[in-house]
């Protein structure tokens, strides 16, 4: 009876957690700082062990992204030619390419540290820009880190990330394009996947 | 005396010298890109394509071959400090042109941050090799000629790839000329301190650029393709100070147009604004949605 209580009360804790709403800013930090917080002590990572790095993105960072908003901004035009199928093979090979490409940047983390940008969110917004920098410990410039957030029901979703002004997703949009004008979606779809077959080889050889 | 009178001819011959290459390399890129014309895949941006993705391939071998493993070694030999040290003092140099520029595109608060980090940097600074105006709050900034021409309403003009110096636009092109021509560093004499210099600023650079070599290559279905977007973008950034509008997205409507993204027409649009108004609206061209 005691242990039924516990359970229940602990469903009641979890589901107004859930429920309680996370500002787009503080997500972010909380996020950054715990991945960060990992690959820091996580020499595997460190040394370029990429897998291990994909295996934190997926856990820690995915949640937080909305790739079929990602995929649709990257295929843009060509995105409602698409039947739900190819939309969905699309959207999963685009999210293995991007999760790919973010655990290969984390396994280049070497003592950068992130400045927070300060942020104001306007009552009723549903669409923002988070800013971050990221500070070189050594050489080289700082790179403007940028997240742009969508509000979901109550959680806020990453749609972007632009890195130094460049869009990790929009960047794709004129090679896509082109890709589906000469050889049609199915041609995308098997580009994508030859790429993606080609990075799970080299990232298991790691 | 002499020597000085000297040393001003052959400044004076560099300086026409340079445009005069530019100029040659300009000719033969028109040619060879319409020998390759049939080549192109149709991107409006990118009318020379088959040209350029022969000059990619060109810079690429290039890196691959010796700056790539030289700045591997400079990497891997000296210390981080010493290194920051190289990067602070060309930056140094930098900034006084990039206050040049900032005056030239009327952000006269930021021209006088950047000569203010020259002023300190230079003395304190030990000739620009400690960044201590970064630490007193002056934030370093990034500007060149192709940003003060986009900034007076210059469009893109055709993507172009050039030997050595890799993408630009036509419009960065031009800049790029005024760069050289202005760049302290390619004009300082002797000429074999200046080399020295030069590529030791060259295999700095690309030492900084190392860990994202990585990244790129996981991320580019098409290498060519993917460096280009991601240098029109990084310049459009550029150009807006890091407040670029973002590109509309597509629509189900444009889908019977031809060739690139609408979003691309119209965005542009914000950029070639007349020169006052862009003066005047500095903060944000007006959002295109």
């Amino acid at each position: 009876m005691k242990s039924l209580f516990v359970f229940f009360s602990g469903l009641l804790i979890a589901t107004t957690a859930m429920a309680q709403e996370v500002a787009p800013d503080v997500l972010v930090k909380t996020v950054t700082n715990e991945v960060l917080d990992i690959v820091r002590k996580d020499k595997d990572i460190q040394s370029g062990n990429t897998r291990k790095a994909i295996d934190l993105v997926e856990a820690k960072v995915l949640p937080h992204f909305n790739f079929t908003r990602m995929t649709q901004l990257a295929v843009a035009r060509d995105w409602r030619q698409a039947s739900s199928a190819q939309q969905k093979i699309l959207t999963d090979e685009f999210h293995v390419l991007l999760v790919r490409t973010y655990a290969k940047a984390l396994t280049e983390y070497k003592n950068q540290t992130i400045d927070f940008k300060p942020f104001a969110l306007k009552a009723g917004e549903t669409d923002v820009r988070v800013r971050t920098e990221i500070k070189q410990s050594g050489a080289g410039k700082n790179i403007e880190l940028d997240y742009y957030l969508e509000k979901s029901g109550v959680a806020w979703k990453v749609y972007d990330i632009e890195v130094g002004g460049i869009s990790i997703v929009t960047n794709y949009r004129d090679s896509f394009a082109s890709e589906v004008r000469n050889n049609g979606l199915e041609g995308l779809i098997k580009s994508l996947q030859a790429k993606n077959k080609s990075g799970e080889a080299t990232s298991v050889k790691k | 005396m002499a020597a000085r009178s000297n040393q001003r001819v052959s400044e004076k011959r560099m300086k026409i010298a340079l445009p005069a290459r530019i100029k040659s390399v300009t000719v033969a890129m028109v040619a060879v890109g319409l020998l390759a014309g049939c080549a192109t895949s149709g991107n409006p941006k990118d009318p020379i394509e088959g040209f350029n993705r022969a000059m990619f391939a060109f810079n690429e071998g290039l890196d691959a071959a010796i700056v790539k493993p030289v700045a591997t070694g400079y990497e891997a030999v000296l210390p981080a400090p010493i290194r920051t040290g190289v990067t602070n003092f060309f930056s140094n140099i930098e900034d006084l042109f990039i206050g040049v520029n900032n005056l030239l595109q009327g952000k006269v608060p930021e021209a006088f941050s950047d000569l203010g980090r020259v002023a300190i940097n230079t003395t304190a600074g030990l000739l620009g090799v400690i960044d201590w105006a970064s630490d007193a709050g002056l934030e370093k900034h990034d500007e060149d000629f192709g940003q003060t021409f986009g900034r007076w309403g210059v469009g893109n003009g055709a993507y172009v790839v050039i030997p050595v110096f890799g993408p630009r636009t036509a419009r960065d092109t031009v800049g790029l000329v005024l760069d050289v021509a202005a760049d302290p560093v390619a004009n300082h004499q002797p000429t074999r301190t200046r080399d020295v210099a030069l590529a030791l600023r060259l295999v700095n650079d690309r030492a900084n650029l190392l860990p994202a070599d990585k990244v790129i290559e996981e991320a580019a279905l098409d290498k060519y393709s993917y460096m280009r977007d991601a240098y029109l973008q990084r310049r459009r950034n550029l150009i807006h100070d890091g407040n670029a509008p973002r590109e509309v997205e597509a629509d189900a409507e444009q889908v019977d147009h031809p060739a690139t993204a609408e979003a691309d027409v119209i965005a542009p649009r914000a950029e070639v604004a007349p020169v006052p108004s862009m003066l005047a609206a500095r903060t944000e061209p007006a959002e295109v949605k």
